[in-house]
C-alpha cells in the first residue's frame, strides 16, 4: 500500500501551539494502527490562526484539518482523515481556504507548499531557475528587470532595490558583500521568518542572484536570536546547497563563486538598522553609523555591501523568472508589487497575507482578519513596528501604500499590523514607545538616548496630572528634537507612535485624573 | 537546563572553532553562553587575549547586546514577550501573573522585546522553545511541566 503524505508545519508559530506534539502523536497512532504513513515537515502557508494545520493528500489533493491538538489525533484517524474522511475542524482543500486563495502569493508561493529542506522538492518547483536565468542573461539585465519591478526595500525604508544594486555593481572594489537583513525586530512582524522557515533554499537562491548581480562573491545572513527554529533550519539549508554543489567555487558550472556565513544577533533591536547591523557583522557593539558613506560604497569591512531585507531578496526570483513588469503590474502608484502584511496583536484571524499594495486596513483587518480575537471594536491599530503610527478606527479606510501613510503621518514599515481593541490604554502605549526607544537606543546620539528617557518623565507627568499643558508642549517639542537631530530611525521616530497618541488619544493622557 | 562551569580549555576550543577570527567575537560569545548560561569576567579576560583585543572592546561587546548575561541564570529561563503585539493581548498582565508565580523560585524571568509570533499572542520563550496563545492557565501548565510549579 502506498505510503499517505501528512504534512504538519515544523514553523515557529505552529511549533508554539503544539505542532510537534500533533506531528509525534500523528506518527505514533499511525504505527499503532499499522496505518502507512510519510510525515512532512513543511513550512506555514501563513493562515496562523488555523495553526496547527494538518494536511494530508487525498487523490493528488492536500485537505486540510485546522487547529488541531495532540488530543485530535486519535479522533482524526477514527474518522478516517487518512482518505479526506469528515470531521468537524475539517476545512476541506488547502487549496480553497478562502484565507490563502485571495492572495497575490508571489514571495511566498513556496511557503507550506513544499519541504523547506528537501533539494528535490525545491528542484521539483523552480528551485535554481531563476539564478540559472540570472546567469544566462547576465548582471545588468538582472538589475534593469530589479529597477523595472520599481521593488521597493521591504524591511521598511522602502529604498529601491535596483538602485542600491546598480550603485553596488559600479562601484570598483575587490571584494563586494551580499548582507541579508533578517533582524526582523518590529513587533508584529514575522513574514521574514516565515519565509526563511519555510523556503530557505529560496532564500539562499536571492542572495546567490543579489551577488551575481552585484558581483558579490559572499553572503551574510544576520538573523536575530529570538529565532532559533529558523537558525536551525537556514543552518542546515546552507549546508544543504552547500552539499549539492549550489554555494561554493563555479556554482553550476556558471563560473560564479558564491558563498553565505550565517551570523546570529544578541538581542539589540538597533542591529535591524543597516550600518548597526554592519557594525555587528564585525564583531563590535550595534553602534549606528554616520551616512554617508552609504554601505552600497562602504558597507561591511569597508568594503561596497548590498544590504537587503529577507523579503526584498525573495522577491527577486520571480522577478527574474516572470519579468520586472509582471511585478509591477501588482500594487499601485509608487508601491509597486505585493507586501507580505502580517496580521497581530488583537486579531481573530491572525497570519501572513501576501497582496498587491492598494488595499485598504479595513479590508485586511476585518475581510481577512475577521476583526478584533476579543470581538470587541478596534480603537487603534500600530502598523509598521515600534516606530510606527497609531492609526484609530476612522482611518482604516487609508490605503496601504507608502506615500498615503505617509500623508496621514503613517508608514507601512515591514508591513507588520497590531491591532488593538477599546480596552488599550493608548497613554500606556506612547510611554511604551518611549521606554522601548531608551531601551534599546544604541546610544550613539543624544536625542535618542536622552530624549527618550526624558519622554517616559514627561508623560508619567501628564499621566500624573502635573503641569499638563506644559508638559504636553515639553513632549511636542522633545518629539521635535529627536525627529531632527537623531542618526537613525531608532530615535528620529520614536515620535510617531508618540505623536499619533497625543493627535487622537489624547483623552487617555486624562484618564484616572480629571473629572 | 545544563549549564557547565567555567572551563578554560572549552573556551578555547570555542574561539578555535572560529579561527580566532575577532569579528566572530559575537558568535564565540553566543557559544560561551550556549555552554556556560553567562559571560563571566574571566571569560572577557581570555577572549581578550586570544582575539587579540582589548579587555574594554570585550566589556563593551558583552554589555551591549540584551544576551549576554553576566550572572549565572536560573534553573530554567522564561522569556516573557513586552512588545506590542502581546501587549494587546494582555502580556502585561501576564507577566505580572508570571513574577508574582516565580517568585523565590529558581527561574529566571526576563522580558523580550518580541518573539515574531505576533499572530499567536502573547507569547513566551522557556528555555529556548517558544510558546504562544499562553493564558496565565497556560503559564501555569509550562511552568508545572518544567516541574517549578512551586
Amino acid at each position: 500500500m502506498a505510503r499517505v503524505k501528512v504534512y504538519v508545519p515544523r514553523e515557529t508559530a505552529a511549533v508554539s501551539v503544539g505542532a510537534h506534539d500533533v506531528a509525534i502523536e500523528i506518527a505514533r497512532q499511525a504505527k499503532e494502527r499499522g496505518d502507512h504513513i510519510e510525515l512532512v515537515r513543511n513550512g506555514s502557508w501563513g493562515a496562523t490562526w488555523l495553526e496547527p494545520l494538518v494536511e494530508v493528500v487525498v487523490d493528488d489533493k492536500r485537505i486540510a484539518y485546522g487547529n488541531i491538538e495532540p488530543g485530535d489525533v486519535a479522533s482524526l484517524f477514527d474518522s478516517g482523515f487518512l482518505a479526506g474522511g469528515a470531521h468537524d475542524r475539517r476545512l476541506g482543500p488547502t487549496s480553497e481556504i478562502p484565507y490563502l486563495i485571495d492572495q497575490d502569493r508571489w514571495t511566498f508561493w513556496r511557503c507550506g507548499l513544499v519541504e523547506p529542506l528537501s533539494l528535490d522538492d525545491f528542484l521539483a518547483h523552480q528551485g535554481f531557475k531563476a539564478f540559472e536565468k540570472a546567469v544566462e542573461i547576465g548582471p545588468q539585465a538582472v538589475i534593469d528587470a530589479v529597477k523595472a519591478s520599481g521593488l521597493r526595500g521591504r524591511g521598511g525604508a522602502g529604498f529601491p532595490t535596483g538602485i542600491k544594486w546598480q550603485t553596488v555593481a559600479d562601484t570598483d572594489a575587490d571584494q563586494k558583500y551580499i548582507a541579508c537583513n533578517a533582524d526582523e525586530g518590529d513587533s508584529g512582524t514575522f513574514s521574514d521568518r516565515m519565509l526563511m522557515e519555510g523556503d530557505p533554499l529560496g532564500l539562499i537562491e536571492s542572495l546567490m542572484i543579489a551577488g551575481f548581480a552585484v558581483g558579490a562573491s559572499r553572503g551574510y545572513i544576520y538573523l536575530r536570536s529570538e529565532y532559533p527554529l529558523t537558525h536551525r533550519i537556514l543552518t542546515k539549508a546552507i549546508a544543504l546547497a552547500r552539499g549539492s554543489g549550489w554555494l561554493g567555487e563555479n556554482i553550476n558550472g556558471s563560473g560564479f563563486d558564491f558563498d553565505i556565513e550565517l551570523h546570529l544577533g544578541a538581542g539589540s533591536y538597533v542591529c535591524g538598522e543597516e550600518t548597526a547591523m554592519l557594525e555587528s557583522l564585525e564583531g563590535k557593539q550595534g553602534l549606528v553609523r554616520y551616512k554617508p558613506p552609504l554601505p552600497a560604497i562602504e558597507g561591511l569591512f569597508g568594503m561596497p555591501t548590498a544590504v537587503n531585507n529577507v523579503v526584498t531578496l525573495g522577491s527577486v526570483p520571480n522577478i527574474v523568472n516572470l519579468g520586472g513588469d509582471k511585478y509591477a503590474s501588482f500594487g499601485v502608484n509608487r508601491s509597486t508589487g505585493t507586501l507580505a502584511f502580517q496580521l497581530a496583536g488583537n486579531i481573530r484571524r491572525g497570519g501572513l497575507v501576501e497582496k498587491g499594495f492598494g488595499l485598504t486596513l479595513r479590508e485586511l483587518i476585518e475581510d481577512w482578519g475577521g476583526g478584533t480575537a476579543s470581538g470587541r471594536p478596534v480603537r487603534a491599530v500600530q502598523v509598521g513596528g515600534p516606530l510606527g503610527a497609531y492609526i484609530p478606527a476612522d482611518q482604516l479606510d487609508t490605503p496601504l501604500d507608502y506615500e498615503a501613510f505617509i500623508d496621514i503621518g503613517a508608514m507601512i514599515g515591514h508591513g507588520g499590523i497590531v491591532v488593538f481593541d477599546d480596552t488599550a490604554n493608548m497613554a500606556q502605549q506612547a510611554r511604551f514607545a518611549m521606554e522601548f526607544c531608551a531601551i534599546e537606543s544604541c546610544g550613539k546620539c543624544t536625542p535618542c538616548r536622552i530624549g527618550s528617557t526624558r519622554g517616559v518623565e514627561v508623560i508619567d507627568r501628564m499621566v500624573a496630572g502635573v503641569d499638563r499643558e506644559d508638559n504636553y508642549d515639553l513632549l511636542v517639542e522633545l518629539c521635535d528634537t529627536m525627529e531632527d537631530a537623531s542618526l537613525c530611525a531608532m530615535g528620529g521616530m520614536t515620535p510617531l507612535p508618540v505623536r499619533s497618541v497625543l493627535r487622537y488619544f489624547a483623552e487617555d493622557f486624562a484618564a484616572g485624573t480629571d473629572g | 537546563m545544563t549549564y557547565e562551569p567555567y572551563d578554560k580549555q572549552l573556551v578555547s576550543d570555542i574561539v578555535a572553532s572560529f579561527d580566532a577570527r575577532p569579528e566572530m567575537l559575537i558568535q564565540i560569545l553566543r557559544g560561551l553562553l550556549e555552554r556556560f548560561g553567562w559571560i563571566s569576567e574571566d571569560a572577557i579576560r581570555q577572549l581578550a587575549a586570544e582575539l587579540n583585543l582589548s579587555r574594554a572592546e570585550v566589556h563593551g561587546v558583552v554589555s551591549y547586546y540584551h544576551d549576554f548575561r553576566t550572572e549565572p541564570p536560573g534553573e530554567h529561563i522564561i522569556k516573557v514577550c513586552a512588545a506590542e503585539a502581546c501587549q494587546a493581548m494582555g502580556s502585561r498582565e501576564l507577566s505580572a501573573h508570571a513574577t508574582d508565580k516565580l517568585e523565590g523560585s529558581n527561574v529566571t524571568l526576563e522580558p523580550v522585546y518580541c518573539l515574531g509570533n505576533c499572530a499567536c499572542s502573547p507569547a513566551i520563550m522557556v528555555d529556548g522553545k517558544t510558546y504562544g496563545r499562553v493564558s496565565k492557565r497556560r503559564f501555569d501548565e509550562i511552568l508545572a511541566a518544567l516541574g517549578n510549579s512551586g
